[in-house]
């Protein structure tokens, strides 16, 4: 019984952001409407964003930011060694930093996109514009 | 069909599931991705550039192509919405109507449209226009200073504290995104225009790219920063730290430019008549 616990425990994170992605991936296969597609395609980023922010955590670690390094008037500059295990992992941030920005903008790119279909097609329906394709 | 998708991500899900049996535990400080690289960024950040932040330094120092890279994956995004959305309509001799603001008073001009509206003084009225509401342009105009100044903080503070370019630069483009949201997409293009939007994404490119070539000049690596203490008064480290800082001001500017420029064209869909 512990074992099982002590699994929920270390491992319930990964299933909340398989949850949060398989909604998202719904989203994109089942949805009719182009634009909760796009929708579905933020959520399933959301999910890798968590998750990635999540493996670089630690237990009884601190955020990424030295803390005392240049001490007061220049004299105390590092006089104690920097640990590893005091700061969480900075790798997964800096990811994901440049990740959400660069999301917003392919955000950017996918709607103008479905503004052009909407442009050609009046609707943004999958299988009425479907329908117009096989009309021509 | 929506049942197929249900089971298909159903089993999806769970073999997802499955596959966690083999992940390391939430938080252990002993997993694979919290040893090797991270532990020699963690340690030797200081040493090599004396800059606390390690997420900024990791960011523009030891990622640098990486970030380079996504600049210019924004600044290009910033140019397809533009190529794929931009209608450029031809200007009409047409009569249209213009509200003198202080005033009040209405008057019928012809060529209505090749008039500029960067004084603020004229609102054009046409089936588009809204009268605005007092209470939010008030509150907007009382915010947006302290909302850029904000950003700037956050631009210039990123050594020290969680920040740097992509956030201050976002934080700017809302800021004009704001106006252009409370106001109209006209007044947001009177303060930054299209070209101008555009040039300052090319321009936050440029910047971090020449800030590059500039140590390659010196006799450094491509974005190896050391290389500035040549010009610079500063000893190699701290020359680091001032790239860096130089780079994330490159970098807050080609985000802010391409985010306006995205919200232009998308919210107008490329007109640029009307906005949200």
């Amino acid at each position: 019984m512990p074992d099982i616990i002590q699994t929920i425990i270390g491992k319930y994170n990964y299933w909340i952001y398989i949850t949060l992605m398989m909604i998202g991936f719904y989203a994109i296969i089942a949805k009719n409407n182009l634009v909760k597609k796009i929708i579905g395609v933020n959520i399933f980023q959301t999910a890798i964003i968590l998750f990635y922010v999540s493996i670089g955590a630690k237990w009884g670690g601190t955020i990424p930011i030295l803390q005392n390094v240049h001490g007061e008037g220049g004299a105390g500059a590092a006089t104690h060694a920097i640990k590893a295990v005091d700061y969480i992992n900075p790798l997964p941030h800096v990811l994901m930093l440049t990740a959400i920005v660069v999301s917003v903008a392919t955000l950017g790119v996918a709607l103008s996109l479905a503004i052009l279909i909407y442009r050609r097609y009046k609707t943004l329906e999958e299988d009425e514009i479907l329908a117009r394709i096989r009309e021509k | 069909m929506k049942i197929i998708g249900l089971i298909i991500v159903g089993l999806t899900g769970l073999l997802l599931i499955y596959a966690t049996g083999d992940f390391p535990d939430w938080g252990d400080p002993a997993s694979p991705a919290n040893n090797y690289l991270s532990t020699r960024y963690i340690e030797k950040t200081m040493e090599d550039t004396s800059v606390p932040n390690i997420v900024t330094a990791v960011l523009a120092d030891y990622r640098g192509f990486d970030t380079m890279f996504e600049t210019t994956v924004i600044f290009s995004a910033g140019v397809v919405c533009f190529f794929l959305l931009r209608v450029f309509e031809k200007k009409t001799d047409e009569e249209g109507l213009l509200r003198h603001n202080a005033t009040g008073i209405t008057l019928r001009i012809k060529g209505v449209e090749k008039i500029s509206y960067s004084t603020g003084e004229f609102d054009r009225i046409d089936n588009l226009w809204t009268p605005q509401d007092l209470i939010i342009t008030t509150a907007c105009r009382l915010l947006i200073p302290f909302i850029q100044l904000f950003a700037l903080y956050v631009i210039a503070h990123g050594h020290y504290s969680p920040g740097g370019g992509f956030q201050g630069g976002v934080i700017l483009g809302s800021s004009i995104i704001l106006l252009a949201i409370s106001h109209d997409l006209r007044t947001s293009l009177t303060r930054i225009s299209e070209k101008g939007a555009g040039l300052l994404c090319a321009v936050g490119v440029f910047i971090y790219a020449g800030t590059g070539a500039l140590c390659l000049l010196l006799g450094g690596n491509f974005l190896d920063y050391g290389a500035l203490s040549k010009i610079l008064p500063l000893d190699p480290v701290s020359a680091r730290s001032f790239g860096i800082l130089i780079v994330e001001v490159g970098v807050g500017i080609a985000v802010m430019g391409s985010m306006i420029w995205i919200y232009s064209n998308v919210s107008s869909a490329g007109r640029y008549r009307e906005g949200l």
